[in-house]
């Protein structure tokens, strides 16, 4: 069996499950965010009186944090009585971030783990070992209710890395090559598990950035076996515990695709679909209204330094808006104690409060009909972060930055020797 | 859902994500009829005046990919969609969809044999398709029994509810146990 095989086989009470198999599971950690109010809908429809296991369950106001509409305002309101109601400890208020970022911070999320979230991208926990995966309002409602859910055993893909990286190529890069060359459907009620000697060199963050994007291909979950570099993050992060699922030998993937990074340049996805995706070259000097910098995936402490070291004693370029939102209070905290925002304020940057903002278009950097937008965020699809007539291209953090010190798209590697 | 299904059909291309049945601005909104009221808006400004009970959507591959968003679903139900017949779908918005009581029909071959508004016949339990403006025919994969049984109870809140001894007459008449 594979690792995550094994993971949905400890989670359903069975000695052994096989891909195609539909198996109800015991869940984790559920996680709900503030554009789910259905979930409690849900649940109340279905009879629901007491959440199954509230120590399980964790609330994310994250995708409206702070709230800007009235009824935003009151969804949260409805979600904290819920919370306090059903003795839910685990609330994160407008405070804390992106739900995903949230649980990598405090540890909330290890090795072996079935975790789902109402976000989808819950993909980005195979960068612990666990097995995360999104779901809509009424799935988690029946997770609430009953502590279980169905799953379909997923078909594992495997993509093996290989190569160095050059100058300014980053693991979004990575990521956005695999998803041009194989689709944005390539994935789609499979798993997606990354190998090969390039993840010795990938830190977790960088590993958080492939797993969320496998969203992108369609996958229903992603996964990187833990090992030292895992084990390290999570010590540091409280957690010493690490029940771990390891594949075993001879395991037949569905498919294996190798990719070897050497020579890649920096990419991008352009509008309007997420493997659109080119060299960075064939849009240089395209010019932009905003460039975005933030997001579960492109949000976080190293995303923020890159742009830092970019930005470093410069300004933005006058015609372009920088927008800045960290993953979470943590990763603003720190990216402050090491000056980084005080260096993109000075650059001329717009800091948002640490919160999903403009990704999923509700607020906080929108974008009106004509703009261009370079974001390190995940998509790209019309209308995602404002007006349909807006275009928006998908790159990495340095490009992000790259792009807001010329005023166009640009190549951030000469900003990195 | 156990009937023929007969609708005309609204039709559109490959990946046609969540932001596009239900733009990301709307998403604070609860109330199924006024989530209705942006169904599709920015991918085709008449769908939500020209749809009418029953109707259906055909479109080609991934369809419903991108947010975990049940609006999207929500939406399409809201607004009288009876089914919708597609090359294949994403994994979340089929999950949501189907828990919804809304039929998704896998459907090789299916975005090349219909035009928008010709009229359609479909049976969701067997899985023919007949054009009726055109003719043509088409056939879309079975259901899972998991999938089915789901269908059958008229979505998953009240499968739930049965299972949980909840049961209301409210609750449909289903006669699917699982």
């Amino acid at each position: 069996m594979h690792a995550v095989e094994k993971i949905l086989a400890r989670a359903a009470g069975k000695e052994r499950v096989i891909a195609g198999e539909i198996v109800n599971c015991t869940v984790d950690l559920a996680g709900i965010n503030d554009l789910y109010l259905q979930t409690l809908r849900s649940f109340a429809e279905m009879g629901g009186k007491r959440v199954f296991a509230p120590d399980r369950v964790v609330m994310f106001l994250d995708h409206f944090a702070p709230a800007s509409t009235i009824i935003q305002a009151d969804n949260q309101k409805q979600f904290r009585q819920f919370c306090r109601e059903q003795r839910i400890d685990l609330l994160m208020d407008i405070d804390q971030g992106v739900c995903h970022q949230i649980l990598a911070d405090r540890g909330l999320v290890r090795p072996g783990m079935l975790l789902v979230v109402t976000d989808s991208h819950t993909t980005t926990h195979g960068a612990f070992g666990a097995f995360g995966t999104g779901v809509g309002a009424t799935d988690l409602a029946i997770i609430l209710m009953t502590g279980q859910l169905w799953f379909r055993v997923p078909e594992v893909i495997r993509i093996n890395l290989e190569g160095v990286t050059g100058k300014g190529v980053a693991a979004k890069d990575i990521i956005l090559k695999v998803i041009g060359t194989l689709g944005a459907d390539y994935g789609v009620y499979r798993a997606i598990e990354f190998t090969g000697p390039l993840l010795d060199r990938l830190g977790v963050s960088e590993r958080m950035t492939l797993c969320n994007m496998t969203t992108e291909l369609g996958a229903k979950t992603a996964y990187i076996q833990p090992d030292r570099i895992t084990f390290d993050f999570l010590q540091s992060h409280g957690d010493t515990a690490f029940p771990l699922a390891t594949t075993d030998p001879g395991y037949d993937y569905a498919a294996e695709h190798t990719f070897d990074v050497t020579g890649l340049r920096p990419q991008v996805a352009a509008p309007h679909s997420v493997d659109n995706v080119t060299d960075i070259a064939e849009y240089l000097g395209r010019p932009i209204d905003q460039a975005y910098l933030g997001t579960c995936t492109g949000g976080r402490v190293e995303d923020i330094a890159v742009a830092a070291r970019i930005l470093q004693g410069k300004r933005i370029h006058s015609r372009t808006r920088f927008v800045v939102v960290p993953a979470s209070k943590k990763v603003l905290l720190e990216a402050m104690a090491k000056g980084y925002i005080q260096t993109l304020v000075e650059a001329g940057a717009t800091l948002v409060t640490p919160s999903c903002a403009a990704c999923l278009g509700t607020h906080q950097g929108v974008l009106a009909a004509g703009e261009t937008c370079i974001t390190a965020s995940s998509r790209n699809f019309p209308g995602r972060m404002g007006d349909a007539a807006a275009e928006i291209f998908v790159a990495s953090p340095a490009s992000v930055a790259a792009a807001a010190l010329e005023g166009k798209i640009a190549d951030p590697a000469q900003y990195l020797l | 859902m156990t009937g023929i299904i007969r609708g005309k059909a609204f039709v559109y291309g490959a990946n046609i994500d969540t932001d596009q049945i239900y733009p990301g601005g709307y998403l604070d909104l609860t109330d199924p009829e006024r989530v209705a009221e942006h169904t599709l808006e920015r991918v085709d400004p008449d769908f939500v005046r020209e749809v009418k009970p029953g109707d259906m959507i055909v479109a080609d591959a991934n369809f419903g990919c991108g947010s975990s968003r049940e609006h999207a679903a929500v939406a399409l139900k809201a607004s009288g969609i009876a089914a919708v017949l597609a090359e294949s779908f994403a994994r979340i918005f089929y999950r949501n969809a189907i828990n919804l009581g809304l039929p998704l029909l896998v459907c090789p071959g299916i975005a090349s044999l219909v035009k928008r508004h010709d009229l359609l016949s479909v049976d969701p339990v067997v899985g023919t398709v007949i054009n009726l403006t055109t003719g043509a025919t088409a056939t879309a994969q079975p259901l899972s029994a998991y999938v089915s049984a789901i269908l059958m109870h008229g979505g998953v809140k009240p499968m739930i509810r049965r299972k949980m001894g909840l049961l209301s007459p409210a609750d449909g008449t289903a006669r699917v146990d699982t």
